[in-house]
């Protein structure tokens, strides 16, 4: 036992021999293979989460002088400036729909699907002093940097309303499905979020591929363009790309032109499901090393 | 007799030692993917690459009752910080298991979650998720809090315009309005004027009246002393005494000494006319009394005493010590000529003091040579006269230890920010 040859005094001398007969609380050992997910411990640590997001919403934009007005302006710019580009000089077609709102409809499940990634994905390094001096679900961590990105996402859905009164565009039934698509992109940025954060934490290399993934994924998206430009052989494979149907569901919703198809819904839950379930099981696998690396 | 809190079976923890200094720990995927068919191949051969292991934690066992205070002991390393580590499961153990009862709370840092940019009220709502209370509990102790620290007047005001006592006093509010039924406490009282050290023994006190279960891990004696009945002494991931607080103090200082000079007055190892010779070396706090271990940051008092066979007064007295470091650097030499305060008296016997404030090296050992110059004789001059063993202290006053990796050297400083035209 003490290989430094020091001689135990009074080490465990008195150590009962019966067991204590409650169960304990918690039993901290060596875990190998998947660990279980452990649901209910997550849900009593909510609080921290929507802490943790307003933390994040709250620090993001302090010490600029534009303040809240730079949620507004960012996908605003963005979109005139994909609408000058490619609805105006490169003359994508739109479905027929106002290439702006058009732009703007996909841009709003995109941004928030990218931003996630790319706050969520160097989340856990950014909280490194959290994680190597306390202990709680470190999924926390990556979900609240994507609830904090969702902030962003409701004032431009109020941008978006706006926009439709701007072009006249009559609400229909088909709007009460935007939950559903809603909940398909977080679904999606979470899964792909919490591959991305764990890997982060012990290879950085993620850390400076992610732009540029996030960047590629943009274009293998319907953003800019509408899935109708994919020759129809290729959208089955296409629609692997889980944006695909969520971007296609918000025009779908919004707008009511779409090339937005059932398989490609079924496609993207299934890829969102399989991401997120997954992510979720190797992020618990490895978060057990976090605080020795960070 | 009270149930159980903590039972510990042979837990162990195990850290792989890279060859890469620092804290440059994390890895490339292109170094992990270089490594594979190396790990392959070892695999398929049947044995296992061998990685070097350090065990910072190894083969320790021991349980706690409800409602006692432990202490915990020991030098920097000794793993005192990994045991209180993985019983808070912030990392995983490499083997063995440890069983907890009840709920379990740890102060690993004063200020964890906190933020500069937050106003105090933010604060306490974020530390305190943080640190496992829910929103309602910190709303029902909110007042009490904000008392506890005495910060009522700048709830509103980012913490980062708080001056480093404010800022520690809130922290250390916060994290004693944790309710947990077992509190890991990692030397967080190391902070703050002696004012409030002394409120947050008293809160300490309180929670272990409260009947709860602390472990408390501390460089500071005196605190184990007044707060834990039980302490355990850890050495190199071992537990080495397991017992009744006074006992397990009175081993630890067995075993370590501040300062090492080997039978000073017998040595035969040195130059000089011999007429003064040093006799003994003692470290001192700053109130004169000797002390058993060197903090980084703590005002020194260095003690030379002597024997004289003549007895001067106001004679050119060039008293001096040098200072290596661990690796054999020169790192300084501490004179009366370079201070130009070499009139001094000679005994028969006294000392030679020399005042230290805010020591400033690292954790180590470091060896030093004494030399005594009376009215341009050498009288007594001795190599290796004395080692330092010295343990990282609080050097800031911010409740931090500072990481290793930012040098061997600490130095008093203060930043700010200004226009210039």
């Amino acid at each position: 036992m003490n290989r430094f040859g020091t001689q135990p005094t009074a080490v465990a001398a008195q150590r009962p021999a019966q067991a204590p007969s409650r169960h304990p609380t918690v039993v901290v050992q060596p875990t190998h293979g998947l660990a279980a997910l452990n649901l209910r411990e997550l849900w009593a640590y909510r609080d921290l989460l929507l802490i943790l997001a307003t933390r994040d919403v709250k620090l993001r934009y302090k010490q600029t002088a534009l303040g809240v007005i730079w949620v507004i302006l960012q996908p605003l710019v963005a979109a005139l400036i994909f609408a000058i580009i490619f609805g105006g000089f490169a003359k994508l077609p739109s479905d027929g729909s106002p290439y702006l709102l058009f732009v703007f409809c996909g841009m709003l499940p995109w941004n928030l699907f990218a931003g996630a990634l790319q706050r969520a994905g160097n989340s856990l390094i950014g909280n490194s002093n959290l994680i190597s001096k306390v202990y709680f679900p470190r999924v926390i961590i990556p979900i609240a940097s994507t609830a904090a990105v969702l902030i962003d996402f409701v004032v431009s859905l109020a941008l978006l309303l706006i926009f439709m009164l701007i072009y006249q565009v009559a609400p229909t039934w088909r709007l009460i499905t935007l939950p559903f698509f809603l909940l398909l992109t977080l679904l999606a940025a979470i899964g792909v979020s919490l591959w991305l954060s764990g890997l982060n934490v012990y290879y950085r290399d993620f850390m400076y591929a992610l732009p540029f993934v996030i960047q590629v994924w943009l274009y293998a998206s319907p953003v800019a363009y509408a899935t109708t430009l994919v020759p129809a052989q290729w959208r089955v494979l296409y629609g692997l790309n889980p944006a695909v149907a969520f971007i296609e569901g918000f025009r779908w919703a919004v707008l009511g032109q779409s090339a937005l198809t059932g398989e490609m819904v079924g496609s993207a839950t299934l890829v969102s499901l399989v991401f997120f379930v997954s992510g979720l099981y190797v992020f618990r696998r490895i978060e057990r090393g976090f605080a020795d690396v960070l | 007799m009270s149930d159980i809190a903590l039972r510990v079976e042979n837990l162990g923890k195990a850290y792989r030692l890279t060859h890469q200094t620092g804290h440059a720990r994390y890895k490339t995927l292109q170094e992990d993917l270089l490594a594979m068919p190396r790990g392959l191949g070892a695999r398929l051969r049947g044995g296992n690459e061998q990685h070097e292991l350090f065990w910072a934690l190894d083969d320790v066992s021991f349980d706690v009752r409800e409602g006692e205070v432990v202490g915990i002991i020991g030098r920097n390393g000794a793993g005192k910080s990994t045991l209180l580590k993985i019983l808070s499961r912030i990392t995983e153990p490499t083997r063995g298991r440890a069983e907890i009862y009840g709920r379990v709370g740890s102060l690993l840092e004063v200020g964890t979650g906190f933020h500069p940019e937050l106003s105090g009220r933010e604060n306490i709502f974020l530390s305190g998720a943080v640190l496992g209370m829910t929103r309602a509990e910190v709303q029902r102790k909110f007042d009490a809090i904000v008392a506890f620290a005495e910060v009522e007047r700048f709830l509103d005001t980012p913490a980062k315009h708080y001056s480093s006592g404010m800022y520690v006093r809130l922290a250390f509010a916060v994290a004693a309005h944790l309710e947990p039924e077992i509190l890991l406490v990692d030397e967080v009282l190391a902070v703050g004027d002696s004012e409030f050290q002394k409120k947050c023994l008293g809160k300490m006190g309180d929670v272990a009246k409260a009947g709860r279960t602390v472990l408390f891990v501390s460089h500071n004696m005196a605190a184990i002393q007044q707060l834990c009945q039980r302490g355990m002494v850890l050495s190199h991931g071992c537990v080495t005494f397991w017992g009744d607080a006074p006992s397990a103090i009175a081993h630890y200082a067995q075993n370590i000494q501040a300062v090492h000079s080997h039978s000073l007055a017998e040595r035969q190892d040195r130059h000089g006319s011999q007429w003064l010779k040093f006799t003994r070396v003692a470290v001192c706090d700053n109130q004169g009394n000797e002390i058993k271990q060197v903090l980084t940051g703590q005002d020194l008092r260095l003690r030379f005493y002597y024997a004289s066979g003549r007895t001067l007064q106001n004679a050119n007295v060039n008293i001096a010590f040098n200072v290596r470091s661990p690796q054999g650097y020169l790192l300084t030499n501490l004179n009366s000529v370079d201070t130009a305060n070499q009139r001094m008296d000679i005994y028969p016997t006294g000392y030679f003091e020399c005042a230290w404030p805010h020591f400033n090296f690292r954790s180590g050992t470091y060896d030093c040579a004494l030399f005594c110059e009376v009215q341009g004789e050498i009288v007594d001059w001795l190599q290796s006269a004395f080692t330092l063993q010295v343990e990282d202290g609080d050097f800031f006053g911010t409740g931090r230890l500072i990481s290793r990796s930012q040098g061997d050297v600490l130095l008093p400083y203060q930043w700010s920010s200004h226009g210039s035209a």
